[in-house]
């Protein structure tokens, strides 16, 4: 089949930006779009063009380091999957394909359809852990936690940080990822100590980030590749009003 | 570990303060549709509601203050927080194309402003008679007030009635929005009742949508106050 690439080119962030259009003829309906990619890069190189920068790791599914607006769709619009497994057969011949971005203030762009998420590790490092005394490792069964906590705990922690929920907002708010980083911890009793400080902390550098806020269209439940709940984003906002409840 | 005054600043604390300035405000909204809807039972009812809360005085001026307040904590905390959200996605996309989520979610600073208009517009005509005075010159024509003449006359009027209703429609759009996500940003939503608060906003923005509308509807098909 013959697809139309559109595709967003910027040099590094401070440069001007564009679309630019490539003709890919020949393309297996069983290619991936990072596949396509490669094609296409071959391609530009071969035409001692630039190639085209974009991020990709695992190519699996399970890291989400593919970050792209696909058609207007964070990760594409299939629920549960990231860029890689995006499929060519999900288009039709002659189909023109748009690809952008992440599109956030805290997502500098890198180059082309790279972007740095390293505001999601400053998050993380501000509030998204267990402090623990150093010493011998604890035995595994000396903390029994129960099927359904330990489920829910890692229906949160299955978040890979990829950042779909903020590039899929309308207000590219980081309130799914706040949420199911907070109600990982908040699910098991090793993070019950630091519960209220872990929600207020992390809320506050997601604002710092320059992340904007939460309008509740639950568009980022479905970008998301690991299809996260908004339900964390309710328990989040519970956390943090508990928490200030008992400000002294 | 954190004061009250600066957890209310940040995001989730700003929208704790317009969801609960946003209920109460609703509470008014359901509250004057009940006073209004005496258009039914006739010019005496609605009158003499209307001359009651007249005479309440001083009253009536602390409730107006407290509305007041309500307004700019609402406005205020949606001005805020539409300014982060914009300056959060500097260069927008090519093409965005929502999931799931529902227009009015996505409309609400846009149906915001156009109600806050209205209720600008609602004031001048009803409160202060500077548009429509025709109509407004009706209510205070006789010894006691003359609202249902009022409200009839200009309601015959189809741009003014069309006008109404029209922003009866926006306003319902945001209610129905603002009470679905309200549950979820007080964090009073479970797994259990996200689906439900989505509903019951729904339904609360079609009572508040069709309890409004009938009565412009009704004067302009000539139910209430034909001959």
């Amino acid at each position: 089949m013959k697809l139309t690439l559109k595709v967003w080119r910027q040099k590094n962030a401070t440069a001007a930006g564009r679309f630019e259009s490539y003709e890919a003829n020949d393309v297996s309906p069983d290619m991936s779009l990072l596949e396509l990619l490669d094609v296409v890069n071959e391609q530009l190189v071969n035409k001692g063009e630039e190639p085209v920068a974009f991020d990709h790791d695992c190519r699996e599914g399970i890291c989400g380091a593919c970050s792209m607006v696909i058609n207007g769709h964070a990760h594409g619009s299939d629920r549960g999957t990231t860029t890689c497994q995006v499929h060519m057969r999900r288009f039709t011949n002659g189909d023109t394909v748009v690809l952008e971005p992440w599109r956030a203030k805290p997502f500098p762009l890198v180059r082309d359809l790279m972007v740095d998420r390293s505001s999601f590790d400053r998050i993380i490092a501000s509030g998204g852990f267990v402090s623990v005394n150093t010493g011998g490792a604890p035995d595994a069964n000396a903390l029994p936690i129960g099927k359904v906590d330990a489920d829910h705990a890692f229906d949160a922690a299955a978040c890979i940080g990829c950042g779909a929920c903020v590039a899929a907002c309308k207000n590219a708010s980081a309130m799914l990822f706040v949420a199911a980083k907070v109600g990982h911890l908040a699910s098991l009793p090793q993070g019950q100590p630091e519960r209220d400080a872990r929600a207020v902390n992390m809320i506050m550098t997601m604002d710092r980030e320059g992340f904007g806020a939460c309008t509740n269209t639950y568009d980022c439940e479905a970008a998301c590749p690991k299809e996260i709940s908004v339900d964390f984003i309710g328990a989040l906002n519970r956390d943090y009003r508990k928490a200030l409840s008992s400000t002294r | 570990m954190i004061r009250l005054g600066d957890g209310l600043r940040s995001s989730i604390g700003t929208k704790f303060l317009m969801a609960v300035s946003g209920v109460l405000l609703l509470g008014f909204v359901v509250a004057h549709m009940l006073g209004n809807l005496q258009l039914f039972l006739g010019h005496e009812a609605l009158d003499s509601y209307a001359q009651k809360i007249q005479d309440m005085g001083a009253l009536l001026w602390v409730a107006r203050a407290g509305l007041f307040t309500l307004l700019v904590l609402h406005v205020g905390s949606a001005l805020k927080l539409t300014r982060q959200n914009r300056a959060a996605r500097p260069i927008p996309y090519g093409v965005h194309k929502p999931f799931q989520s529902s227009y009015a979610s996505r409309t609400m600073v846009m149906s915001g402003v156009i109600v806050l208009a209205f209720v600008l517009y609602h004031l001048l005509h009803f409160t202060f008679g500077a548009v429509d005075a025709e109509s407004y010159a009706l209510a205070h024509a006789g010894a006691g007030l003359q609202v249902h003449a009022m409200v009839v006359h200009a309601f015959q009027q189809p741009i003014v009635a069309l006008s109404y209703m029209l922003a009866m429609a926006l306003l319902s759009l945001h209610i129905a929005h603002g009470v679905g996500s309200l549950f979820q940003t007080l964090g009073l939503n479970t797994q259990r009742t996200r689906c439900a608060a989505t509903r019951l906003g729904k339904g609360v923005g079609a009572v508040v949508f069709l309890g409004n509308v009938s009565m412009p509807l009704a004067v302009l098909a000539g139910w209430v106050g034909g001959n």
